[in-house]
């Protein structure tokens, strides 16, 4: 028995070494998935930011059609990038809302004039507390919601081009 | 030219490191003592051909020679000289360079120092410091070569992080590694004895000196850099539990353990097994923590450019020597013979519980850094966070401070209770009337308030030892117990006292307006442009009054060129009882400042405290020195 207990360090290390190889072989997936995928959205109310545009509540999700719910703002540089993408996905027909984090009026008017305009509604969330109750950990994230309200596909970063298809895919999917 | 002479120098020392190993496994195995005389030089010559490497590196960052590859990813023509000669460490090649410089070096001042250890022993230590060296020279030369050239050479470098860019650079990470690195000869030794057998007094006394010297440089090492990363991360905080701090805390909490238990080793026989297993786990842990910081293999605020064959490289390393000395501790412990035992209620009985109590602390630092490692292999995400730490390991320490403030007063080998709690009255007193104060002068959190009580009774206890006794005739190492003692309850009563009576208020205010914090008034009087080395700032006036008395501060909003970044740098005011800490933010829309104001009464002790800590190592080990060295001349007179 004490014998063995002077094994037991080296054992504890083993266990140590495995986690850490294993660590390294498959690195940690770091991307913060919503744990409300396949789930309702939450109940939300946001005052409108942007002049002629409507604020945003979980109800204008449940009209039947589904839509994508784009979390952004001005000040952020891949949501410029990604602007393009979702104007194609607005072209193709699919209808986009979005929440703007901790953005004012005027720069957010100057982000819609120089990348143009996706949006039939934006949401004002200056504290990010609707991005965290749906499970947003950053901007831009994109989430595909059904047209009963639940969240069908959450796309953390920017929608790249090779991404389009696979959104509208999911919208399609979606009901 | 500089660095080819650099990259060879290197290659010198790993091929003298392996000439170490081989000279050393032939002397143990034949039992050819005499080859000590053999191994010794050649272990100082590879400590400085380290040594010649690493100067070329720093000598070709003061050049700005941007034909090497470091220097051009983290330096630039333009930079002041001490961030040129501080970058030479501020960057993953170099900083692993200079930890595989103080190895050799560690390595040649036990050849050249070491007279106590039977030569067998010594012999085996050497042998083991070269075997360490030589994987990490391995590391350095085929995956991590700071020598490395590009061509053709870019006309300017990237520059250096500007959160590096504190002369704070230059101090810290050559103390931490120091201590980091230094406890390697406490790993040799446990290593060394394991081959031979030879656990007993003479080896402890032997290792104990190694042990403290590179704990008095990990308290400065840690102590400073908390201080740093107080100031200039501009949080407020002085600890974070960063996977990065606290891969210097865990070699702290092991050296610790193993000062306290070697003690019991050198004078009473005792804890044969448990002390070279503490000496086997602190340098393990110098390990861990690289690997952990160099893999990448956990997010931290330390954000080193991380590439996971690095990471595998050391984790080869590491199961190489971590595994392979816990294997001859598994396999040759046994022949060790078992040392004396004693009382429960003795001076070692209350040691055992010091190392019980660290090695629990050890433990949670340890399962609260690799957790979300553990977890991710289980495909779940989380961080554990500063709530973990301080819940878990912030009674164990308040525990420890008890044991503390009794240790120094029970008596070696047996002792009665009864007498122990007749010494502990004035303690005991002594944290009874701070706790009915802080409870009678306004409610503040438990932790804080027993924090308070207990710092307030270790530190009556802890100069009880030289109460009544001639200064001048206590051994100056009973000197560096009582001061170091002394330190963790002054750090522990800022530690309290930041947590329990800090004010903190964050307001967007315009020029002129003033805003209250603790017994302060702030006033913002102006902001106005100023430029530096390297970088251009915004610059705040703050006018702080407190009873008609006024300090300015100047917190500034910093904007760098290279690489282009910004950095808010605080200004900290230090009064007597604590500190006014002021951030500047960014201004909005309608001309309003964002402000950040801390008053943290007393904070300063946290750091004054770790200050005596090491003080008191630095005495203690001067005394056993002193002590030593008249024994030497009896011995030579006799």
């Amino acid at each position: 028995m004490k014998r063995l207990l002077l094994w037991l360090p080296l054992a504890g290390f083993s266990f140590l070494f495995g986690i850490a190889a294993l660590g390294l072989i498959k690195p940690a997936d770091r991307i913060v998935r919503s744990h409300l995928v396949g789930k309702p959205l939450p109940e939300f109310r946001l005052p409108p930011l942007a002049a002629g545009k409507p604020g945003l509540t979980t109800a204008d999700f449940r009209q039947g059609k589904p839509r994508l719910l784009n979390i952004f703002a001005s000040w952020c540089i891949p949501c410029a990038a990604e602007a393009p993408q979702l104007l194609r996905l607005k072209a193709m027909g699919i209808p986009v809302d979005a929440v703007a984090i901790r953005d004012t009026a005027p720069a957010l008017a100057a982000f819609l004039r120089r990348n143009g305009d996706p949006y039939d509604r934006i949401g004002d969330d200056r504290q990010s507390a609707v991005q965290l109750a749906i499970g947003s950990s950053g901007v831009p994230e994109t989430f595909v919601i059904d047209g009963q309200g639940r969240i069908v596909l959450q796309h953390v970063g920017d929608i790249r081009a090779e991404d389009v298809d696979t959104i509208a895919a999911a919208v399609k999917g979606a009901r | 030219m500089i660095a080819e002479a650099g990259l060879a120098a290197l290659w010198f020392a790993a091929a003298l490191a392996a000439l170490q190993l081989v000279l050393a496994a032939a002397a143990v195995a034949r039992g050819q003592e005499a080859l000590v005389g053999g191994v010794r030089p050649v272990a100082i010559l590879q400590g400085g051909f380290a040594a010649a490497a690493m100067a070329a590196l720093i000598a070709v960052f003061l050049a700005s020679d941007m034909s090497v590859r470091v220097v051009v990813e983290n330096s630039a023509a333009a930079k002041p000289w001490i961030y040129k000669f501080a970058g030479a460490w501020g960057n993953h090649e170099g900083s692993m360079l200079l930890w595989v410089t103080i190895l050799g070096l560690a390595g040649g001042a036990v050849a050249i120092l070491e007279r106590r250890l039977d030569a067998r022993t010594l012999i085996a230590t050497l042998g083991a410091q070269a075997a360490l060296a030589l994987g990490f020279y391995a590391f350095l030369l085929f995956s991590s070569n700071p020598f490395d050239r590009v061509s053709p050479a870019p006309p300017d470098g990237l520059g250096l992080n500007p959160l590096l860019q504190d002369p704070g650079l230059a101090f810290h990470p050559p103390t931490l590694y120091v201590g980091y690195v230094g406890i390697s000869v406490a790993f040799s030794f446990a290593v060394g004895a394991l081959v031979t057998g030879q656990v007993g007094p003479a080896f402890a006394k032997a290792m104990r000196p190694w042990v403290l010297a590179a704990w008095i440089f990990l308290t400065i090492g840690i102590t400073a850099g908390s201080y740093w990363a107080y100031y200039e991360l501009g949080w407020g905080g002085w600890w974070f539990w960063d996977p990065v701090e606290n891969a210097s805390l865990m070699p702290w909490l092991a050296a610790t353990a193993l000062l306290h238990s070697v003690t019991v080793l050198a004078t009473r026989d005792g804890l044969r097994a448990w002390t070279v297993m503490l000496a086997v786990v602190a340098f393990s842990m110098s390990m861990i923590g690289t690997f952990l910081v160099r893999s990448g293999i956990l997010t931290s605020v330390h954000a080193f450019a991380v590439d996971p064959r690095r990471g595998a490289f050391i984790l080869a390393l590491l199961a190489l020597y971590i595994g392979g000395a816990l294997a001859l501790f598994g396999a040759r412990i046994g022949t060790v013979r078992a040392g004396t035992t004693f009382e429960p209620v003795s001076r070692e009985g209350g040691l055992v519980i010091n190392n019980l109590l660290l090695s629990v602390i050890l433990g949670v630092v340890l399962i609260g850094t690799l957790y979300p490692l553990v977890a991710a292999s289980f495909g779940v995400q989380l961080s554990v966070g500063p709530p973990f730490f301080n819940k878990a390991a912030g009674p164990i320490a308040l525990a420890l401070v008890v044991v503390m403030a009794a240790g120094p007063l029970i008596r070696w080998r047996r002792d009665d209770a009864g007498q122990l709690t007749g010494r502990l009255t004035w303690p005991i007193a002594a944290t009874c009337f701070a706790a009915a104060a802080l409870v009678a002068f306004g409610p503040i959190p438990v932790l804080p308030t027993i924090g308070l009580s207990l710092a307030a009774g270790l530190a009556v206890a802890s100069i009880l030892p030289v109460i009544r006794r001639h200064p001048l005739r206590t051994p100056l190492f009973t000197w560096g117990m009582v001061v170091a003692h002394l330190g963790i309850a002054v750090s522990l009563a800022g530690m309290a006292s930041d947590s329990a009576f800090t004010k903190e208020t964050l307001l967007a205010v315009t020029v002129g307006q003033p805003a209250r914090v603790g017994p302060f008034t702030v006033r913002l009087d102006g902001i106005k442009p100023v430029i530096g080395e390297g970088w251009s700032a915004l610059e705040a006036r703050l006018s702080a009054t407190r009873d008609d008395d006024l300090t300015v501060l100047r917190p500034q909003s910093r904007f760098f060129s290279t690489p282009p970044t910004s950095t808010s740098e605080s200004a900290i005011a230090t009064f007597w009882d604590g500190q006014l800490y002021t951030v500047l933010g960014q201004p909005d829309a309608n001309g309003r400042w964002q402000l950040r104001l801390w008053w943290k009464p007393f904070v300063t002790l946290i750091w004054l405290g770790g200050a005596l800590v090491a003080l008191g190592g630095a005495l203690s080990l001067i005394g056993r020195w002193r002590r030593e060295r008249r024994a030497r001349m009896r011995d030579y007179w006799a």
